[in-house]
């Protein structure tokens, strides 16, 4: 039921709030059996989007097909291609795991064999086959997120949408999450994924990256950082600051930050400015303990398409 | 603000917090010096907030020290409050007030004198850059600027240490630059830092990193250091196809320690890098998949965190078996 190898196909979707456009003229696609990652800071615009994608919310104009019914004139229809986790998933506190996974499995009217079958399965990629029987109120944060996951694939959909199912999940837990995502993906199932760190956008297949509403970028992660203009030096150093002051106003350096033992900048041409800079810090007699050209990041890419503009004129 | 003679702003030694028979702090021990970016590593429960609250004065420690600006905390807990500021990213801010009212409200509950006030507020709008929006409700505000009103909340007392609490989470990169831009700043001047959190890129912009896991210190350092020295092996990023059926011949490969999946490729840590090269080449070859690209790539700090944690766990599991 996809349109052409394609799960979800938006045009030109837009969502206006009073005095506010959340989402403006956002056109992307998601390929069957990919993970395609909505990622973006908060107020970027990817709840409303996947609000308007899971036909609960109604867009001000534009398109989009799910699973290849039309939200906009058959949102019934695409509530049941789809699982769509919000960020406030309702968890019964006071049941435990398994009467959970049981009260969701009956809401999509799963069988008892196939509900077991696929619950064991799942709590088994979730690392959470010992708590059956703990009730989901007694639960870790990371373990709660990974149970409403679970809940939310009980059935088998087409399309499912997760927004921000990683929040305040520590690394450990978050690894697991993505185990189980692409574990799904074997059944030729699409996930949308949405996420405010920008370091997850590697772990998807293709992602759009949102800002204030707007497309900024939409791409594999891999030919995302090859968007970006320079190279990215690091230079490590327990003299952080005393290096930004020496480095800020050189030729060629661009986007300088400061860390905790060191300095992420970037440079037009690094087989060039990493030779001068190496030769300005030894003048200046500080102490480098090493400095070399890094793979960029998504958020390098972000902070460069993004200026100083954006973060100046928000005025919120 | 008055610096102390080179003694640690944050000393804690074998510091230990029981709930019941739960031991939440585990013998902990670590320093923080004036002026330093120090960042405080943990899984959720791992004991971050339980140290944090002992820290502030909020919490009784069962036994071990625990020393803030030169002060006792479970002797001297209000004197303790007076010293510190403490921020998190749940913005402490009232909406419904304008950015001055909030900054008056602070000052009066961190019993800022009456007469100075004028001038802190000044030095908060002049920080903040909300100079000449002293009267705009503070929830019409965009995040970056709500963020930088509250550090400068925190601050009006002139605390010696400042305590944040995963203070940029969901920060758009831009505004949360120019947010650490300001912390280093505050550390120059000689404020201790003490950050909390479990997003990684936060702790890259911490000078020194202390990770906790069930109660216990299990690594500290630069987060250079650490990324060069904590993970056991060395680490290959592969691209290949197909991913799903790599993913499980991996697991099984020759020197395999780890496997994890990151959209089309699949990072593996080996035990020798350059002889893994060769032998995974060939292992995944036997089984059919093709390779386009295979090197060997630098660790990522979530990649420390990952492999000292599950390392931590499965060690303690093994001592319970025995």
């Amino acid at each position: 039921m996809t349109d052409n190898g394609y799960a979800i196909i938006v045009d030109a979707l837009t969502m206006e709030f009073p005095g506010v456009v959340a989402v403006d003229h956002l056109s992307f696609d998601v390929k069957s059996g990919e993970i395609f990652g909505l990622v973006g800071p908060d107020g970027a615009g990817k709840t409303t989007t996947m609000r308007m994608l899971a036909g609960v919310l109604t867009p001000s104009s534009g398109t989009a097909a799910v699973a290849g019914f039309d939200v906009v004139r058959d949102p019934q229809g695409v509530k049941h291609q789809i699982s769509y986790m919000s960020q406030r998933f309702g968890l019964y506190e006071d049941l435990t795991v398994n009467e959970n996974i049981r009260f969701y499995a009956g809401i999509f009217g799963l069988s008892k064999t196939d509900r077991e079958r696929r619950a064991s399965d799942l709590l088994s990629a979730a690392g959470m086959s010992p708590f059956g029987k703990r009730l989901a109120g007694k639960l870790s944060g990371g373990m709660k997120q990974k149970l409403g996951l679970i809940c939310a694939l009980i059935h088998t959909p087409q399309v499912i949408i997760l927004d921000e199912p990683t929040n305040g999940v520590d690394p450990v837990s978050r690894r697991d999450f993505w185990r189980i995502l692409y574990s799904l993906l074997g059944e030729n199932v699409s996930i949308l994924i949405s996420t405010s760190y920008l370091d997850e956008a590697e772990r998807c297949h293709r992602v759009a990256l949102l800002h204030q509403g707007r497309l900024l970028f939409s791409d594999t992660p891999a030919e995302l950082k090859k968007k970006i203009s320079g190279d990215v030096v690091l230079v490590i150093s327990p003299e952080p600051r005393r290096l930004r002051d020496l480095l800020k106003d050189s030729d060629g350096v661009s986007n300088l930050v400061l860390l905790g033992d060191g300095l992420r900048l970037i440079v037009d041409d690094a087989s060039m400015r990493v030779p001068e800079l190496r030769g300005r810090i030894e003048s200046a007699n500080l102490r480098v303990d090493r400095i070399e050209a890094v793979t960029p990041t998504v958020e390098d890419l972000f902070v460069q398409a993004v200026g100083k503009t954006g973060a100046r004129n928000g005025k919120g | 603000m008055e610096k102390d003679s080179g003694a640690p702003s944050v000393f804690v030694k074998d510091l230990v917090r029981k709930f019941g028979d739960f031991v939440a702090v585990d013998h902990i021990s670590f320093e923080a010096q004036p002026g330093e970016i120090f960042g405080f590593l943990g899984p959720n429960g791992a004991g971050k907030s339980t140290t944090i609250r002992i820290l502030c004065g909020l919490l009784r420690p069962t036994s071990g020290e625990a020393m803030v600006a030169g002060l006792d905390v479970a002797r001297r807990p209000e004197a303790v409050r007076q010293k510190i500021g403490y921020m998190s990213q749940k913005f402490s801010l009232y909406n419904d007030l304008k950015v001055i009212e909030n900054i008056r409200f602070f000052a009066g509950m961190y019993s800022v004198p009456e007469p100075i006030i004028p001038e802190r507020a000044d030095w908060v709008l002049e920080m903040a850059g909300l100079k000449g929006r002293e009267s705009a409700l503070t929830g019409t505000l965009a995040t970056g600027w709500k963020q930088r009103l509250a550090l400068g909340c925190a601050l009006l007392h002139r605390p010696p240490i400042l305590f944040l609490d995963e203070p940029t989470s969901g920060v758009d990169p831009v505004s949360r630059r120019q947010f650490w831009e300001l912390i280093h700043r505050m550390a120059a001047d000689g404020v201790t830092v003490f950050v909390t959190t479990h997003y990684m890129d936060e702790a890259e912009y911490c000078a020194r990193l202390v990770l906790i896991y069930r109660g216990k210190v299990v690594a500290s350092g630069p987060p250079s250091e650490l990324k060069s020295g904590a993970v056991k092996g060395e680490l290959l990023l592969v691209e290949c196809e197909p991913l799903g059926k790599a993913l499980e011949v991996l697991q099984t490969g020759p020197s395999v320690l780890d496997v994890a999946i990151f959209g089309s490729a699949i990072h593996v840590v080996v035990t020798d890098a350059r002889e893994a090269i060769v032998s995974l080449t060939k292992h995944l070859s036997e089984h059919l998949i093709t390779v386009s690209k295979i090197e060997p790539i630098s660790p990522t700090l979530e990649d420390v965190f990952v492999a000292l944690t599950t390392r931590q766990a499965e060690s303690t599991e093994t001592k319970n078996v025995q």
